[in-house]
């Protein structure tokens, strides 16, 4: 397999972009990729592109040739990728294999969602959608619902805290606040998420992440080409995917996501680095207990001990392992298909040192994790300099 | 619902949303829940046949839902659990006859038959299998 290297990155803003529509979004995040990795638009062989539902938040499918049209970047291959809220870092991972395989030198992977042209009830019915609609969904289940079981379960297995929860909105709101591109660049307290409207107990509404416009893209490289376009490449190396049952209640364990374990091991495996190499890392916290049990699946922390951890500050920025940097699906936004594109982005720029007041001292090595819907689809990606 | 359906769609799932009708491998006993018509474990070697669940299980997990989904705002706020039936297979389903702080993990409850939602004012009426806790 060939080397393969991250040479550019770029992010649209993440918030509510009424002026703007799927096209300009992507297009936003695409050009500030091509500019920062210094190609031109002849450089690009193909394109990966992560959506959730463009066809039910904006009607619109055939989203591939959809990007690569808004690009001006016909006619070159452009494949959408779909695997729920892990469409992004799906479509990062086919665009990994692409260049690992050495089909490619040089592709985009790309993530957008549109997703406030739809009323909130509207968002809500379509992210269902990532979830068991005939067994889940039938019944009365929201996506709030499944991981507000998750937390109830973990509450129950290993003493987890409301309180433990909520500090992990805090920390993360905590990193938006030095992110100009989050959609909440603002701290929150432990009392404010505690006494949020509830959403499906124990989950309130700052344990949630928010409904986001935004896109994300990423230039992968071949080892051969990459030298050409920058001196500071950020290595791809490791890359794991895996599944799991499409309904919670399927699992044997359901506090453990066995997809990210699986993936992580992969991961690790190939990049060959352990959990306790990793010093800055984006992980899936679409609710704040989901953080908590990734940092156990990614073995930070050994199982039940999330929460703990997360409230003596294991996780803070520049403590033992600074997760969440950009502030996180909760506090940067949660634009489905565009989050697990924006991860990479993220550690990207952290191992380039262009993260700013929220830059990680000494951040050599980064990790990646996404989870399509309530874990039947996981997606790692380890970083180096 | 969400997602209008088809007549066939609700008609095709009655056997197991109104009596819990499932599948069970003969070859390792394991109970399958919506019913699988392999088994993950024994694969080729399993051999699948009809088997109706007692509807008798525990909470293994459960919340209390503020934000319903659209369909379901007349039952809410609504408890929706995990069921671990006694045969094995966990389920997701509304707890009813009961108020939020009498559920715990572990108690006992049974299946009842009941209307699950409704496809608006002038749509199709949605009927399934809901559990309480059994009586003593
Ligand atoms: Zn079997």
């Amino acid at each position: 397999m060939n080397r393969v290297a991250v040479i550019g990155v770029g992010m649209s803003k993440f918030g509510e972009h009424w002026d703007m529509g799927f096209r300009e979004i992507m297009a936003e995040a695409a050009t500030k990729a091509v500019n920062d990795a210094g190609i031109t638009g002849k450089d690009i062989e193909a394109i990966y592109g992560g959506t959730m539902s463009a066809g039910r938040f904006v009607g619109q499918e055939h989203v591939g040739a959809l990007i690569a049209d808004a690009v001006g970047l016909n006619p070159i291959p452009s494949t959408r990728v779909e695997g729920a809220c892990a469409s992004g870092g799906l479509a990062l991972r086919e665009a990994y294999l692409a260049v690992a395989g050495g089909h490619y030198d040089i592709v985009v992977a790309g993530g957008v969602e549109k997703m406030t042209d739809v009323f909130s009830e509207q968002a809500a019915i379509t992210l269902g959608g990532a979830a068991d609609q005939e067994w889940e969904v039938f019944q009365g289940a929201t996506f709030p619902t499944l991981y507000a079981l998750i937390a109830r379960r973990h509450m129950e297995e290993y003493g987890t805290t409301e309180e433990q929860m909520a500090r992990v909105a805090v920390k993360n709101h905590a990193n938006a606040s030095k992110n100009p591109l989050a959609q909440f660049p603002f701290e929150i307290t432990i009392d404010k998420v505690l006494s949020s409207n509830k959403i499906a107990e124990p989950l309130k509404l700052l344990d949630c992440s928010p409904i986001t416009d935004g896109a994300a893209a990423v230039i992968l490289a071949s080892e051969k080409v990459a030298r050409k376009f920058t001196d500071t490449p950020v290595w791809i190396i490791g890359s794991g995917q895996a599944s799991d049952t499409l309904a919670l209640h399927d699992r044997k364990d359901i506090c453990t996501l066995n997809a990210t374990v699986v993936a992580r091991k992969k991961a690790m495996k190939q990049a060959n680095v352990k959990p306790s190499d990793i010093n800055v890392a984006e992980v899936h916290d679409c609710f704040t207990i989901a953080e908590i049990c990734a940092v156990e699946d990614l073995g930070f922390v050994k199982k039940g001990e999330g929460g703990k951890a997360e409230e003596e500050g294991m996780f803070d920025l520049n403590s033992d392992i600074s997760v969440n940097t950009s502030g996180g699906l909760k506090a940067c936004g949660h634009p489905v298909g565009a989050t697990g594109v924006k991860q990479a982005v993220e550690i990207t720029m952290q191992l380039r040192g262009e993260c700013g007041p929220r830059q990680v001292d000494k951040a050599e090595i980064g990790l990646t994790h996404n989870v399509g819907g309530s874990g039947a689809t996981a997606v790692v990606h380890i970083f180096s300099r | 619902m969400p997602h209008r359906k088809s007549l066939s769609m609700i008609w095709r799932r009655i056997p197991e949303r109104y009596r819990l009708e499932g599948t069970r491998c003969a070859t390792c006993g394991r109970y399958f829940f919506p019913p699988r018509s392999f088994c993950p474990d024994c694969r080729r070697k399993g051999r699948i046949e009809k088997a109706t669940l007692s509807g008798k299980g525990k909470v293994y997990t459960y919340t209390v839902v503020h934000v319903p989904l659209e369909g379901f705002e007349r039952y809410a706020p609504y408890i929706l659990a995990i069921v671990e039936l006694d045969e094995g297979p966990k389920i997701t389903a509304q707890i009813v006859d009961a108020e939020p702080n009498e559920i715990a993990i572990g108690m006992p409850v049974e299946m009842h038959f009941r209307r699950v939602s409704e496809d608006g004012e002038t749509g199709i009426i949605h009927y399934g299998f809901k559990f309480a806790p059994i009586k003593a």
